[in-house]
């Protein structure tokens, strides 16, 4: 394990000019969700993808995933090509995604025991992820028995637990009243401060975008393509409120305002 | 404990109650207006009836080979209902090259089975089996297809994402838990169809032991108090077998569900 520890993790992610055509069974005809993404993503950066609703921000974030297949070009993670699901490749989801039936502990050890780390090993390896999102009280609760936040936080510690490079994220806190959302924003930053792993975030949200990511790839509607990716050079922690964070906001609203006239 | 015994009786005094007047009303009118033992025997005949064949063994006979019967059933249904309701709803070309011969299958009475259950066994415990066991199967297969098939995607997708990524891994870890409530109806409604198989089974002459068996010959000696005996003891055996199956399924494999299952 020592070993592996001090293994260099990257997490550079490319993508090239992907595009996706959704085609329906019935007629043959095909909808344009993607039209020929290109950015790349560095080791350790934290982006988010933003866009209006239907634009393919999470078609492009499960394509990532190896959840969904493209229709031409490439994604690749440190220059190999994505060709399905894998570990390396973290996801959370926007649904409440725990597996019902296994206890807030036994969520965090799947993704170790299909490793086939033994369970009783897998457990003690996974302490310091509930640690991290403060759940050590609940791991031995069942999913049904938390909050909509402690559901999200156990979510975000499983997929950490495999040590990923990436982490991929649905709209993570869409269900959530704002107030968690808040805290969970915070807590994800320092998640992201202590751990060295590369963030894809898809949100709707201006403000999420803006308090939590390096660069904001903002899109234009279906289909979806690059209008432009904003770089946010506000240190952190930021405010969410402070004159630079508001000029930020306003100027991606703008850009999203135009989207809907474009429409 | 006595407290406790209070507490049960303050708490169930209706239903006892109720219960209690049934039974008198029944001796009443069985023993004063009917006055035909052959037409309704009264509570009396009926417990006299019972102390006899607990006193001459009969009923343990009787019971256990019903069982006996019922578990060859359950486990047949159990080791080819489950996989194949699995399979079904798992892989969509299993599916379409099982359901139409399922389909054929399923509306005939498992009672109609009797017949080939003798060719096939002679009168053996494994021909009730089959009755019991062609009772059985189609609620099981369609519980377990039904359970798999619904199982959200979104399970499966995080367990992809996770390093679970093989069909046999995908059914272990995630559709099975996730279809269990749907398995374990469908167990309970196929135990209460395959009861009254047996009892069917046991009738029509696929055997000669068992409460069924006991029903219909002591209708046969025109003895309707034990026939009523072997009647009220099918039900609250079947009661038992349906309370401890619920029991089990509710403390032991859905924990995890927080109210009633089914």
């Amino acid at each position: 394990m020592e070993v592996r520890d001090c293994d260099v993790k990257m997490g550079r992610v490319s993508v090239k000019n992907v595009s996706r055509i959704f085609t329906k069974k019935e007629d043959g005809s095909g909808t344009e969700a993607l039209h020929n993404i290109s950015f790349d993503v560095q080791d350790g950066e934290f982006i988010c993808l933003l866009g209006p609703s239907g634009c393919g921000k999470t078609t492009l974030l499960r394509i990532t995933a190896g959840l969904e297949t493209l229709t031409s070009g490439e994604i690749t993670l440190n220059g190999v090509p994505i060709t399905g699901p894998d570990p390396k490749r973290g996801m959370v989801f926007q649904q409440y995604s725990l597996f019902p039936w296994r206890t807030v502990i036994d969520n965090i050890t799947f993704g170790l025991e299909m490793q086939g780390i033994d369970k009783t090993r897998a457990r003690k390896q996974v302490e310091k992820y509930l640690e991290l999102v403060g759940l050590e009280q609940f791991k031995n609760s069942y999913p049904h028995e938390l909050s909509g936040g402690m559901q999200q936080r156990a979510a975000i510690a499983r997929a950490l637990a495999n040590e990923p490079e990436v982490l991929l994220m649905d709209e993570p806190f869409g269900a959530l009243d704002a107030q968690t959302r808040n805290v969970l924003q915070d807590e994800l930053l320092k998640i992201w401060e202590q751990k060295h792993v590369t963030f894809l975030f898809v949100t709707h949200s201006v403000d999420e975008a803006v308090v939590l990511s390096d660069r904001i790839i903002v899109m234009t509607s279906r289909p979806g393509r690059i209008k432009e990716i904003v770089k946010v050079e506000i240190p952190r922690p930021r405010s969410r409120t402070s004159p630079e964070v508001n000029r930020l906001r306003d100027h991606i609203l703008k850009l999203l305002e135009e989207e809907r006239f474009t429409r | 404990m006595k407290i406790n015994f209070i507490k049960t009786i303050e708490e169930k005094g209706i239903e006892a109650l109720s219960l209690v007047i049934a039974v008198a009303i029944w001796q009443l009118v069985a023993d004063r207006i009917v006055q035909n033992k052959l037409l309704l025997p009264s509570f009396y005949d009926v417990v006299n009836s019972f102390t006899v064949i607990v006193k001459n063994g009969l009923i343990y006979t009787d019971t256990l080979t019903s069982l006996l019967h019922f578990s060859i059933g359950i486990a047949a249904a159990f080791i080819l209902g489950i996989p194949l309701g699995i399979i079904m709803g798992w892989f969509k070309t299993a599916n379409r090259a099982i359901d139409p011969i399922i389909e054929i299958l399923r509306p005939i009475p498992p009672l109609a089975w009797i017949p080939f259950a003798i060719v096939w066994f002679g009168l053996t415990h494994q021909a009730a089996g089959f009755v019991v066991f062609a009772g059985m199967i189609f609620p099981i297969i369609i519980n377990t297809y039904t359970g798999f098939k619904n199982v959200p995607r979104v399970y499966v997708e995080a367990a992809k994402v996770l390093g679970c990524t093989r069909n046999i891994d995908l059914i272990r870890y995630i559709a099975i838990p996730s279809a269990m409530p749907s398995i374990a109806a469908g167990i309970r409604i196929a135990m209460g169809v395959g009861w009254m198989c047996l009892v069917a089974a046991e009738m029509f002459g696929v055997s000669n032991r068992g409460l069924g068996y006991q029903i219909w010959h002591n209708y046969y000696l025109h003895r309707m108090d034990f026939v009523l005996v072997y009647m009220l003891l099918l039900g609250f055996i079947g009661l038992f077998i349906d309370r401890f199956f619920r029991y089990y399924v509710d403390e032991k494999l859905l924990r995890w569900k927080s109210g009633t299952v089914m």
